[in-house]
């Protein structure tokens, strides 16, 4: 049905100029990066085009996943009491994991249950459909189920639209905006940058599993709609760069594990069998106990951080979101910096209409401003993480078994006195790895997130 | 545990609609013949990638997550990879 209302609407359109459909700006892409565009845009009375591939927005994406109060709340204010939200986190946990214990690190705090809320699980499905509704009714063009298939460009290589997978479905616009997520075949097909690195994307697979709201309030420690964000680290990705997580959602979890694409193939391992194990694992079965499948899925996650980033811009093209790798993997970031990325894109493009040019250079002040956030400031603070989880995947298969052995020694009463008790727990990790190799280690983690003041 | 699924279960579950044309090409079957490793056979989220007698691979596209981990892993870049035509592939309801 769907396909049926956007086939007119875009028919309509075009024959309204007279055989060439023409916007200000084409969104490729309705998710978070593409619909703050769309919506900025459409509000300062631009005519915008959000092109979406799936039938509705939301129904090709998906996340963890929580969505953060923060920049959303500028362009949407008090955004959680009309969106589709699922519950506010209250409780941020990470499990450090063999496979029969854990070493649990976490933060519960009163404070992220008032206003203002840190951050809420959501949906993607749902939360991304309400969003784009949002650009929609502030008079962006929603045109779902259509693919864009790629760029068209002038005599000089300008991008001056873009043909879709509808007949006569050429748009032109002064400017695309490429937020058609990960695998962004525009901006590859732009020749922007090439195929992807394997070892710059890890694969997620999650399912969304039926528990019942008050299951998930006993399991959960919860009240009301308070919600869980549980990442896993350790042996749920058997030793690969990654981890697991669980969210909690209104009446369901989000269960899933994430790992490196280039560790997948080192190791053989598959992703089906990684998740059956998780799920299996003796300390996350209870919590999933008597649930029921309600989706599976599976996405790509652009983890390769600042050096990753293909150009953000070129004549009549910016580049958002996932499309433009903005993902913060340490601190399971992506979906804040699409929505803020969206937000520059737009006040560079009206600055660049209020001067009637949209060449790379007029553009280009998207990149100052991204460079300016947080966004690239934290990505280019962290930029020689992702190269050193990859040459020291120690982190990720021996630290957690560390941990947990050490904790067994000390935590045992078994007779023998404190002091041989913490000698032995030492022992467990200096067997393991030496002091020399532990400095190391923490050094190299110190100087690859220049986080520090 | 109830919940243990295979592949098949957990994608009759997930809603799909299915193209009538398949969105995922193999160039050169000889290619995949010869290919070390087969990543797509291990990496695929829904096993969607099949080693036949002859040493080939077969794609299936209709239970396809549109993920690209194949394409992005093929040692050859032996895929070609599009989008199903719009509106069609796995829809998420819950997403």
């Amino acid at each position: 049905m769907a396909v049926d209302i956007s086939r007119s609407a875009l028919e309509g359109a075009s024959s309204m100029t007279g055989g060439e459909t023409r916007f200000d700006v084409a969104v490729v892409g309705a998710g978070p990066a593409g619909t703050t565009c769309a919506l900025l845009l459409a509000r300062a009375g631009l005519e915008v085009a959000l092109i979406e591939r799936g039938p509705y927005p939301g129904s090709k994406n998906t996340f963890g996943g929580v969505l953060y109060r923060h920049p959303l709340e500028q362009i949407v204010p008090r955004f959680w009491e009309r969106a589709p939200i699922e519950r506010k986190v209250i409780d941020k946990q990470y499990w450090l994991l063999t496979e029969d214990s854990a070493v649990k690190l976490g933060h519960r705090s009163r404070r992220f249950a008032e206003e203002p809320y840190n951050t809420f699980t959501v949906l993607r499905a749902k939360f991304d459909r309400w969003y784009a509704e949002q650009a929609r009714e502030a008079g962006a063009m929603l045109i779902p189920s259509t693919v864009a298939l790629e760029a068209i460009r002038d005599e000089r290589g300008r991008v001056i639209g873009v043909r879709t997978d509808r007949e006569q479905g050429d748009l032109y616009a002064s400017v695309v905006v490429a937020a058609d997520g990960v695998n962004s075949l525009l901006s590859r097909q732009l020749g922007l940058h090439g195929e992807l690195r394997p070892e710059h994307v890890a694969l997620g697979v999650k399912e969304v599993i039926a528990l019942g709201e008050d299951r998930i309030r006993e399991r959960f420690n919860l009240e009301g709609d308070e919600g869980a964000d549980i990442s896993l680290l350790g042996a749920v990705t058997k030793g690969m760069v990654g981890g697991g997580f669980i969210y909690t959602n209104r009446d369901t979890v989000s269960v899933g594990v994430v790992a490196n694409a280039d560790a997948y193939r080192r190791s053989g391992n598959s992703p089906v069998d990684l998740l059956e194990e998780m799920k299996a694992h003796p300390l996350i079965r209870p919590l999933l106990e008597g649930g029921q499948l309600k989706e599976y899925q599976a996405h790509l996650i652009p983890e390769g951080g600042f050096d990753a980033m293909p150009p953000l811009c070129a004549d009549g093209l910016l580049v958002v979101g996932d499309a433009a790798s903005l993902v913060n993997a340490a601190f399971f970031e992506g979906s804040n910096h699409a929505i803020l990325s969206g937000q520059l894109a737009a006040e560079t493009i009206l600055e660049a209409k209020s001067k009637g040019d949209f060449s790379a250079q007029a553009l280009a002040g998207y990149e100052r401003r991204l460079r300016q956030s947080v966004t690239l400031r934290d990505l280019k603070g962290l930029r020689r993480l992702p190269g050193l989880l990859h040459s020291h995947p120690q982190y990720f298969a021996i630290y957690p078994e560390l941990l947990n052995e050490a904790a067994h020694h000390f935590l045992a009463a078994d007779g023998r006195p404190k002091r041989d008790k913490v000698r032995g727990a030492l022992k467990a990790v200096t067997a393991r790895r030496s002091p020399w190799q532990l400095l190391r280690d923490l050094w190299d983690v110190w100087r690859g997130t220049n986080l520090w003041p | 545990m109830a919940l243990a699924l295979r592949i098949e279960d957990k994608l009759y579950i997930t809603k799909f609609r299915v193209d009538d044309k398949s969105h995922l090409k193999i160039k050169d079957k000889e290619k995949c013949r010869q290919c070390i490793g087969r990543p797509c056979l291990t990496c695929c989220p829904v096993r969607g990638y099949q080693l036949q007698e002859d040493g080939t691979v077969a794609a299936d596209y209709e239970g396809c997550l549109e993920c690209g981990t194949c394409r992005v892993l093929c040692p050859e870049q032996n895929l070609e990879w599009h989008y199903p035509t719009g509106g069609m592939g796995v829809i998420y309801r819950y997403g």
